[in-house]
């Protein structure tokens, strides 16, 4: 049998490295996977995609390269999750969760309550969202909102390496299934991550990224960075703005993006998905249940267009949210 | 391993503890889709496992547990909708899941159960136990992406997994003949170049011994094999399910009924090795009556389960929920 939970080092001052997003993720599963012999990771051309230091630091038996077979593969994951181990399926690209969806929904979402809970399924479901890139339609989806649609899941959607790291950790420890949506186009960004490889960021636990007092701006995943650009921008025009980043779309923490909202009583809210149905639907109608009266002025949404993500890059900016459409909806309600 | 006294009675028990069970679903006001007629491919197959090996089944989900061991009680509270039942009345008829004795799940996505299966045979392997995983599927899903996506994987990775097809002939109304390339569905392992192989799934013994030299393969790290049951299920593919079209005569389902039943094939065979006696299978069946009897009792008696309960078992860790 194997031998799991290896205790961490004690008395150990634990201080900060510069990590990038990409750094973080490898290393918080490397992390776990030193912690935890049942985790194990699964996927495609896991070696390319960031996997390399993963591939050479554990043996075939923990690291597995998987024939393209996604609903399967996944599906053996979640197999294995109700069986003893921890997998982390790595789903490559965001579009292919579409292949793996079954699985996902109608199994491991569902069979901890269609048991009766006889069982847990942990596992954590890594998506890629590969897009301003060029890559078109079928390799730049963002398809978080369709999973938090899903009941059973947790949705995380990571946006700095610091968020990376202590969130992808806590899915790996967590007993539930949860997919965790990590954005290339933060891949290079840098910062100061702690090196204790007990730091963990409580999954449904929002962050205030910006303090400010005049309109909240809610920023899902890799709209972050843009977005600390416009509220430095709307500073310079007299206008202090509070981004409050969810980090966490399922369970979401309401009580973090109510309070900020009863300060400012102006809320935009920035969603690189798609409009219909998008995160930022269903933040705007949570806020427009529960915190009405504090709202001076109605919701505004950034949110990508209802198109299809086009591949000349003439079309392709044009379609995500920018900073500039931010000002405009801020000035819009001020 | 050569099937002594014991195991022929626990097998005999089985294969009856499923007729008697599904006998008497017919007669209560609930939805089932019953394994009456298929009781030597399910107990042949699952009386080669050990306890702590593993199964995954089907929408048509009571014959699985049953074979695999499991008490019948909490199986049928669970299909008249009880808090006592296996699932707590989350699951129900089609998805009678019984972990305890190494059921990981009965999927009514047709198909569903077979990367599961081959989940568990991966567990085991990466935990580095002997243990083996039975993957119950129909002839339906052997036309599923994740049947031949699955046997791949296995194959692949060496996994201690066995492919067993049920192959009843019809899925729901469709027809082998009318869905599949060729009839013999086993003769697609040899595509994935592991082992296929036909077994009259009406003989329990026979049943019993493809799946064990199987298991054995399995066991001693030589990888998976595809078993094609040939079985027949005597009753319609759901009870209180009135399909329209003559999709089979019924000389077909008479000549199963009278020539093919796999209980009273198994207990000639008995009679005839001399290895029980006629007395030993009427204490059986007698015994089996009470159980299932005493099963239905429980359920009827059984509460239902209380609607504040309703979000109970969605997380483990909920956390600002429900909203």
């Amino acid at each position: 049998m194997l031998d799991t939970i290896k205790e961490p080092p004690i008395a150990e001052e634990f201080t900060s490295s510069k990590l990038s997003y990409m750094d973080a993720i490898v290393l918080a599963q490397k992390e776990e996977m030193l912690r935890d012999e049942r985790v194990v990771l699964i996927g495609e051309d896991i070696s390319i995609y960031g996997g390399t230091d993963l591939v050479k630091s554990f043996d075939e038996n923990r690291v597995r390269n998987m024939p393209i077979s996604e609903n399967s593969f996944t599906g053996m994951a979640i197999g294995a999750a109700m069986t003893g181990l921890r997998p982390i399926v790595d789903l490559t690209i965001a579009s292919f969760t579409y292949l793996a969806a079954d699985q996902i929904i109608n199994q491991a979402s569902k069979l901890r309550y269609m048991t009766g809970g006889q069982i847990q399924v942990p596992i954590v479901f890594r998506a890629g969202m590969y897009y301003k890139i060029g890559n078109a339609a079928q390799h730049s989806d963002r398809p978080y909102p369709f999973f938090m649609s899903a009941p059973g899941l947790k949705i995380i959607v990571p946006s700095t390496p610091a968020d990376m790291k202590g969130l992808l950790k806590s899915a790996v420890r967590d007993d539930d299934p949860v997919m965790i949506f990590e954005d290339c186009n933060l891949w290079a960004k840098k910062e100061e991550v702690s090196t204790d490889p007990d730091y963990l960021i409580p999954i449904g636990c929002a962050d205030i990224k910006r303090v400010g007092s005049d309109v909240t701006i809610i920023s899902i995943g890799a709209c972050l960075p843009m977005v600390l650009a416009a509220a430095e921008t709307l500073q310079k025009q007299g206008i202090s703005a509070e981004v409050v980043d969810p980090r966490t779309l399922v369970p979401l923490d309401k009580e973090v993006l109510i309070r900020s909202v009863a300060k400012t009583g102006c809320l935009v809210i920035v969603d690189n998905a798609h409009r219909t149905n998008s995160a930022a639907s269903e933040i705007a109608a949570v806020i427009a249940e529960e915190a009405f009266e504090s709202l001076r002025k109605p919701i505004q949404r950034v949110t990508t267009a209802d198109v299809h993500i086009p591949f000349s890059p003439v079309l392709e900016k044009i379609v995500y949210p920018t900073a500039a459409d931010v000002i405009g909806a801020v000035n819009k309600i001020q | 391993m050569s099937l002594k006294k014991p195991d022929h009675l626990e097998m005999y028990r089985r294969m009856q503890r499923i007729r008697v069970f599904e006998e008497a679903v017919k007669t209560l006001p609930v939805e089932g889709h019953l394994s009456i007629g298929q009781e030597g491919a399910i107990v042949g197959a699952c009386m080669a496992l050990r306890d702590d090996d593993y199964i995954t089944g089907t929408h048509r989900s009571h014959g699985h547990p049953i074979g695999k061991g499991a008490t019948l009680a909490p199986l049928m509270a669970e299909l008249l909708g009880k808090v006592t039942g296996i699932c707590r009345g989350r699951g129900g008829s089609m998805h009678l899941a019984d972990f305890s004795v190494g059921v990981v799940g009965e999927s009514a996505i047709v198909g569903g159960g077979i990367p599961l299966a081959t989940g568990a045979g991966f567990s085991a392997q990466v935990r580095g136990t002997d243990q083996v995983s039975l993957c119950f599927f129909g002839d339906g899903a052997s036309n599923q992406g994740t049947f031949g996506e699955s046997m791949n994987l296995a194959a692949v990775w060496n996994l201690p997994v066995i492919f067993f097809c049920e192959n009843n002939g019809y899925a729901i109304s469709t027809s082998i003949a009318k869905s599949h390339g060729q009839p013999d569905i086993a003769k697609r392992a040899d595509g994935y170049g592991i082992p296929g192989v036909i077994v009259d799934g009406q003989d329990a013994l026979a049943v019993y011994q493809a799946t064990n030299e199987a298991v054995i393969r399995a066991r001693n790290g030589d990888g998976p094999t595809l078993i094609e049951a040939k079985t027949y299920r005597f009753e319609e593919h759901c009870d209180n399910l009135n399909i329209l079209i003559p999709y089979r005569s019924q000389e077909e389902i008479d000549h199963h009924v009278k020539n093919r039943d796999p209980l009273l094939i198994y207990q000639t065979a008995l009679l005839a090795m001399q290895e029980v006696s006629q007395k030993d299978l009427e204490a059986i069946k007698l015994e089996v009556e009470i159980e299932v009897r005493e099963a239905v009792s429980f359920a009827q008696e059984s509460a239902f389960p209380d609607p504040a309960d309703i979000y109970q078992n969605m997380y483990s860790t909920p956390i600002h929920y429900p909203a």
